[in-house]
């Protein structure tokens, strides 16, 4: 396999994509009264850097390179951009903008005023987390990656405690002491590494490490602290008391995106970096963590009173699918049905995204009209705010797993890749967390559309605008199972290991 | 034994009592200093690696010594952004700690 160090013609576009959402952080500090006009320009010409990625790679079908200051590894970094990148550059994109348009108006700058803290600090969060989650798509060094992942951790854990009170501040430094522990075992893994192989450019590594045990223990501190900033049961804890009370728009994100920026690494890590040291024995423990996650995240989910921790309980189960890639992708190797693991796998991840960043946008204006998000009291919200209703209804296709979705073609190619791979077992975890969220969205649907025992006091009107952003982040789940049911050709530009696992 | 044997068993050390603290010590602030004393062994670590490659004349491989001295700043804005929601947290409450488990405790919404 040829080793591509060459700067691509279209390679600035990555400096783009990552330095842009910078340019509107420094511009915000300046002028912090135009804060939100800036991040909604901003956030349109980083949009539209991320669909140039998206575009160049889907376009050429190779990789997009850029080599930082011309100089090539090992002493040099790299980004690179591989079909995996681009679609993952194009969903934060998507969601990120559906968020900014959403919260446009909730984090206005006052008039009149000089500066108000919240607004400035939202759109300054908003567009770090872009920044960081670009760059952790496109990084191709460890240690690269280890600074886009601290980035993207500081500015997701101040997000969680804008509305500053004691429970949200807790739940915020909870979340950063997971963080911070993951943060180091991934940079102790990094220096093992470092000693062992002398680089940490990832396409380099590839070739290098082989199944020595200097490697697993690097790869197994470095897998740990990524499922600890993951959520991945059992280093969940910190999840449901942060992601349910950000406000909504935070908790779009940081369900949607944030954590899904430790679980690229983890997948970058065990099969681009060290595909030799894939073990089945490793893979069907990473998965036998994500069914227990699915089942203690769903069965949690049900006993919740409140609608925003019933999402964030729902997240920690949804996350558990993402790691059924590893035994699926192990045991499908070389065959046929190996791309079925692959794309299954990270449609869930996509379609999860769209879903749940329409979930929490819909709770959000639920919670705005009543004041509250008791699901107990949530008698006749149906006809009272049908909108949000119909978006949390539809994004939960995509969680159950019900046509025409994202998450069932998704969870339908799981199924297929693990009857191929005769890992029944996974099958049927598969199964019964599908019918466990049925379960959470019936129970709060159910309620919301049976008639209300006394006439409903809404504390506010959501404006139409953004229930109707949230309905089409929504929908954009549902077109997500318009995707055909076979393995996708996007996500296999550039895959460094698809050679070292057909080799196995 | 060898000055680096010494110097990676310190770093091992480091890592070890930090790692202890953290799963031991309910208090934030003492969780904060022992992710400090991690990190240190983690930077020691660095150390070692680039003393032990050092090659072309160079008395050490200067790749670790670049990487230190960022993973030194990222501990530190770490640190600086813990201390301050700790500070903000023990403005609003009398003792505090990480509450309770289910995330009930408290308003969130």
């Amino acid at each position: 396999m040829a080793l591509q160090t060459q700067t691509t013609p279209d390679g600035y576009l990555l400096i783009l994509a990552i330095m842009l959402p910078v340019a509107g952080i420094l511009l915000s500090l300046i002028f912090g009264r135009w804060v939100e006009r800036i991040a909604l320009v901003l956030l349109a010409l980083s949009f539209g850097a991320a669909a140039a990625v998206f575009a160049a790679v889907w376009q050429s079908g190779r990789p997009v390179i850029y080599v930082v200051g011309g100089w090539a590894p090992p002493l040099g970094i790299v980004l690179r951009a591989d079909g995996l990148s681009a679609a993952m550059m194009m969903t934060a994109a998507i969601i990120i903008c559906a968020t900014g348009a959403f919260a446009k108006g909730e984090f206005a700058e006052p008039s009149r005023q000089a500066e108000a803290r919240g607004p400035l600090v939202f759109w300054i969060l908003l567009l770090a987390i872009w920044s960081a989650l670009n760059a952790i798509a496109v990084g191709n060094d460890l240690f690269n990656l280890y600074v886009a992942l601290e980035l993207l951790t500081f500015a997701a854990v101040p997000l969680v405690c804008l509305k500053g009170s004691a429970a949200t501040v807790r739940a915020a430094l909870r979340y950063l002491l997971f963080a911070l522990l993951g943060s180091i075992l991934y940079l102790l893994g990094a220096v093992l590494i470092y000693g062992a192989y002398g680089t940490l450019d990832i396409t380099l590594l590839s070739g290098r490490v082989g199944a020595e045990a200097v490697a697993a223990i690097a790869a197994a501190l470095m897998t740990v602290g990524l499922l600890a900033k993951t959520a991945l049961f059992p280093l969940h804890l910190w999840l449901p008391p942060a992601h349910a009370g950000a406000p909504a728009p935070g908790s779009a994100v940081l369900s949607a995106l944030v954590v899904k920026g430790s679980f690229f690494l983890i997948v970058r890590l065990w099969f681009d970096a060290m595909p030799g040291l894939l073990t089945m024995a490793a893979a069907q423990l990473l998965a036998t963590l994500g069914a227990a996650a699915i089942l203690f995240g769903s069965v949690l989910a049900l006993r919740q009173q409140r609608l925003k921790l019933l999402i964030a309980y729902s997240t920690i189960a949804q996350i558990g699918y993402l790691f059924f890639l590893f035994p699926l992708g192990v045991g499908l190797a070389g065959s046929d049905a190996s791309g079925a693991a692959w794309t299954g796998g990270w449609l869930q991840l996509f379609s999860h995204a769209f879903a749940k960043a329409a979930m929490f946008m819909a709770a959000g204006l639920i919670a705005e009209a009543l004041g509250h998000d008791r699901i107990a009291e949530f008698s006749g919200v149906g006809r009272a705010v049908p909108i949000p209703i119909v978006t949390f209804a539809l994004a939960g296709l995509s969680l159950m797993g019900v046509p025409p979705s994202g998450g069932f073609v998704a969870k339908g190619l799981l199924l297929i890749a693990a009857v191929r791979a005769e890992q029944w077992w996974w099958a049927a975890t598969i199964l019964v967390g599908g019918l466990l969220a049925g379960g959470y969205i019936l129970l709060v649907l159910g309620k919301a559309l049976g008639s209300a025992d006394r006439p409903l006091v809404l504390k506010g009107s959501p404006s139409r605008r953004r229930e109707l952003i949230a309905l089409t982040v929504a929908l954009a789940a549902v077109v997500l199972g318009l995707v055909p049911l076979r393995s996708s050709q996007l996500l296999e530009i550039g895959r460094l290991s698809a050679v070292g696992v057909a080799l196995r | 034994m060898t000055s680096t044997g010494i110097f990676a068993l310190t770093a091992t050390s480091l890592v070890g009592l930090g790692l202890f603290s953290v799963m031991t010590n309910p208090q934030p602030l003492r969780k904060i200093i022992a992710f400090n004393v991690i990190g240190n062994g983690v930077f020691l670590l660095f150390g070692v690696v680039a003393h032990r490659g050092a090659a072309a004349g160079l008395g050490a491989d200067p790749v670790p010594q670049a990487l230190v001295i960022t993973g030194i700043v990222v501990a530190f804005s770490a640190t600086a952004l813990a201390v301050a929601l700790l500070l903000r947290l023990a403005k609003q409450t009398p003792l505090p700690t990480l509450g309770t488990d289910d995330g009930s405790d408290g308003d969130l919404a």
